[in-house]
């Protein structure tokens, strides 16, 4: 009896704690469409249980705030449209965050563990005050987060008792959100422009290929490859399979690609369907970009590298007649 | 010529160390374990060493935060070029919590104090892999902050950074002071030679404690607990390319 009344009175509460709880997701966009990576945060903002709302900000817009308002889970969206947004500037986003955050007193705010919600968030908590969280892979309560630490080689589960949640959310452990919400939107005041940065300009690497963090499939080349020129082997073999090609960071040192290729503890997380190590030894922090990788092939000619030791399918081999001789099996 | 930089360096377990969970899940294993300068701070100070070489800036001064040993990484520091060092006093309690809140409200006290003009960090400490104090110090200073940053170059008193981003490369022009974080491949740090290990014994360390500084090292994050992370299932060897395309097929991944 004593229990049933407890447990109750804990149901009340703690849902009186959920209402009370309001989180905002700070959208990353290209001024066309979202990034997957904010579908993925809207996913993990919902499961804290209270309500959801997501701040765009750029010089354009109006597209990625429709796109937003019909994305399930997100109540409210607060759109902030001004010149002073372009390259969504830390210097110039902080405060406008700062200003939201007074107006809405959210319990939590997030964004994505990209090259994006890295730079900005932490500049956002330190004027709260507030230690933030990053690259969280679960969340266990409104204050309890699970993050990786030592390149993916443990795990540290920590209890957060700032006032103010902020945390980056890593897009690879959270389904992104699905379409059928039903968002209202609102027009967010623009500060004045700080004015101590400027953007100049973006080089972006282009390929036809899916993108790396959220492709099914991935193939990714090492020193193995030996060259630039016979990274066109894993490229066909990519094509093949419609995945994005990614590649260590011995692969992108000795020049042989784009170090936004790079899959690792200091390039990008995936964790697609099918990851097919070719040429690459396994070394730690390879490991920490790539192992929860639903299914891990390795293609390497030295029975004793550590990739093996992940693989779900090992092929002891020379890459360089393997990878063809899979092209051609493929194509049949 | 800028005036003053400083270079925040952490002392960490060594990046080739394979690391174990303590049984008590209270954290790692440190004790007895090889540690050195975190690989990222290494490039922040090459950078820095390499400015005063240019003769761009003055002075470099390397800070670190932690207990007694940390001052084995600021002497490496000073080996690689910087002109004297710092050591922040933190250890026992404080030290176990202290977390990049506590290190960016102590280097923007001390860029204050030094009357820095640049702070350059790496981007992020391969223990705690945070990737927030460069962030979190220059918001403290209201600073500008180049991060993640694969070249830097001086055009007057502005700053010209170019960020490794997700899909490829941005630069950005900022205002000075400001902070850089360093990404991999903004320089190959060079290596101590022993006549330098030797001139670094000479340089100055001056220590100092956060209260000191003004800064309360208190913290509001609490870790519950550290856990292995899922061991993946032994695999298999195939023999062919045959069986591996087969193998994929029958799993349904490709």
């Amino acid at each position: 009896m004593l229990k049933a009344i407890t447990k109750s009175n804990l149901r009340t509460l703690s849902g009186l704690i959920q209402r009370f709880q309001s989180t905002l997701v700070v959208a990353e966009h290209n001024n066309d469409t979202l990034t997957p990576v904010t579908l993925s945060a809207i996913t993990a903002a919902s499961k804290l249980g209270g309500e959801v709302s997501c701040l765009i900000a750029g010089t354009d817009c109006a597209k990625v705030a429709e796109q937003l308002s019909q994305v399930e889970g997100v109540k409210k969206v607060l759109v902030a449209q001004h010149d002073v947004y372009k390259g969504m500037l830390p210097e110039e986003l902080t405060p406008l965050i700062l200003a939201s955050q007074k107006q809405f007193n959210f319990t939590h705010i997030c964004a994505g563990a990209s090259a994006f919600g890295k730079n900005l968030l932490p500049r956002v908590a330190s004027k709260l005050d507030v230690a933030p969280i990053s690259d969280i892979i679960e969340i266990k309560s409104p204050d309890t987060f699970v993050r990786t630490i030592y390149a993916g080689n443990a795990l540290s589960t920590v209890k957060c008792n700032e006032k103010v949640k902020v945390f980056t959310v890593r897009g690879t452990s959270f389904e992104p959100a699905k379409q059928g919400g039903s968002a209202t939107s609102e027009q967010v005041s623009s500060a004045t422009p700080v004015g101590i940065s400027e953007w100049l300009e973006q080089n972006l690497t282009k390929n036809d290929r899916p993108e790396l963090t959220s492709a099914k499939i991935v193939v990714s080349g090492g020193r193995g490859l030996k060259s630039a020129e016979n990274f066109k082997l894993l490229y066909d073999l990519a094509d093949k399979l419609n995945a994005a090609v990614g590649a260590s960071r011995a692969a992108v040192d000795a020049g042989y690609v784009p170090n936004d290729m790079q899959v690792g503890q200091t390039g990008k997380i995936v964790a697609p369907e099918l990851y097919i190590a070719v040429g690459i030894s396994g070394a730690i922090q390879h490991l920490a970009g790539m192992k929860d990788s639903k299914t891990i092939v390795a293609i390497n000619k030295d029975p004793e590298a550590p990739i093996f030791q992940v693989a779900d399918f090992g092929l002891v081999a020379d890459l360089f007649k393997a990878v063809p001789e899979m092209i051609d099996t493929l194509k049949k | 010529m800028t005036g003053r930089v400083l270079v925040g360096v952490k002392r960490v377990i060594d990046y080739a160390v394979k690391i174990r969970v303590k049984p008590d899940k209270t954290g790692v294993v440190t004790d007895g374990v090889k540690h050195s300068m975190n690989p990222f701070c290494e490039i922040a100070v090459e950078e820095a060493v390499r400015l005063k070489e240019k003769k761009l800036v003055k002075e470099v001064v390397a800070v670190s935060c932690g207990p007694q040993q940390v001052q084995e990484t600021i002497r490496t520091a000073l080996a690689m070029g910087a002109d004297r060092g710092i050591h922040v006093e933190v250890s026992g309690k404080d030290y176990e919590s202290l977390g990049p809140l506590q290190v960016s409200k102590i280097l923007a006290a001390l860029a204050k104090n030094e009357d820095a003009s640049l702070i350059i960090l790496g981007k992020q400490a391969i223990d705690d892999d945070c990737n927030q104090t460069g962030q979190m110090t220059a918001a403290l200073l209201d600073w500008p902050q180049g991060t993640f940053a694969s070249e830097v170059t001086f055009e007057g008193d502005k700053l010209k950074v170019v960020r490794e981003i997700d899909g490829g490369l941005e630069t950005i022009k900022i205002n000075t002071p400001a902070v850089v974080t360093a990404d991999l491949r903004l320089n190959t740090p060079r290596y101590a030679t022993l006549p330098n290990i030797m001139k670094a014994k000479k340089k100055k360390i001056a220590s100092v404690k956060p209260g000191d500084l003004g800064v309360d090292m208190s913290s509001r994050m609490e870790v519950l607990r550290v856990d292995e992370p899922p061991q993946r299932q032994a695999g298999m060897k195939v023999e062919s390319v045959e069986e591996l395309v087969a193998k994929l097929k029958e799993a349904g991944s490709i």
